[in-house]
């Protein structure tokens, strides 16, 4: 009997959840909002607020233990250097988990993960900005943004139900829903 | 392979069925837009939730 086992499975086996896990805690800290199913932010949350705490200290030894969960130095580096020192005077409780209703395909809950210091003017902008810079910007300077965008595109092409902000989503998103929506319907079709 | 030896009557099938009903999902109102909307939920119509959490755009699907 699994009594008092905390945490979800999620139907998936341990290094499948991890690698989840992995890809979407690089998304959050890249776009510093993603769309998920409930249960999935439920389970990142406090694994990813466990990580802003180690951003405060600091200390190799932090980075290190971040360096567990996140596979990008550039995103690690931004935690400490951006994210964590903007938390510095809070106590905890850096993300915010917003229930957006049900998924249209399967009826899954989805909810809005984001930091509970998030502007959506602010980053809406920038979104927008990395975007148009991103395409012919691979092996260009601006080391910024270029990178942010390559991490988010990368998770994206890992995990399609993570999607960080709307705006960002929707390139990579928009081809990958009907590629996945055909295959369902002509079985529907040819079943019934 | 057994088979029923007797139809079930109008009364036992429905009997069956009093526990079948489904129930009405619960709403509240939008404070925003005063559009019907799940409770607890950011608002479809309108994309707000308490106050400022503007999530999406709104847009006519």
């Amino acid at each position: 009997m699994r009594h008092n086992v905390a945490g979800r499975k999620l139907g998936r086996t341990t290094s499948h959840r991890l690698a989840l896990f992995r890809n979407q805690l690089a998304s959050l800290m890249a776009a510093e909002r993603i769309v998920t199913t409930l249960p999935k932010a439920k389970e990142l949350r406090p694994i990813a607020e466990r990580l802003i705490t180690h951003g405060k200290a600091g200390t190799v030894h932090a980075r290190r233990m971040v360096g567990r969960w996140i596979p990008d130095r550039d995103l690690i580096k931004k935690l400490f250097d951006e994210i964590a020192p903007r938390h510095a005077e809070r106590p905890g409780g850096y993300l915010r988990i917003v229930k957006l209703g049900n998924r249209l395909g399967d009826g899954a809950e989805m909810a809005v993960l984001e930091f509970v210091d998030y502007d959506p003017a602010k980053k809406r902008g920038v979104a927008a900005k990395g975007e148009a810079a991103a395409k012919p910007a691979e092996g260009a300077p601006a080391p910024e943004k270029p990178k942010k965008e390559k991490a988010e595109r990368k998770a994206a092409e890992a995990k399609p139900e993570r999607a960080e902000t709307k705006k960002a989503a929707k390139p990579t998103a928009r081809p990958a829903a009907p590629a996945k929506k055909k295959p369902s319907m002509p079985k529907k079709i040819g079943g019934s | 392979m057994p088979n029923p030896k007797r139809r079930h009557s109008k009364a036992r099938r429905d009997k069956r069925r009093t526990h079948d009903a489904l129930s009405v999902p619960a709403t509240s109102v939008c404070p925003a837009c005063h559009e019907p909307k799940a409770p607890h939920r950011v608002c479809p119509h309108c994309g707000t939730y308490r106050g400022r959490e503007v999530v999406e755009v709104a847009k006519t699907k």
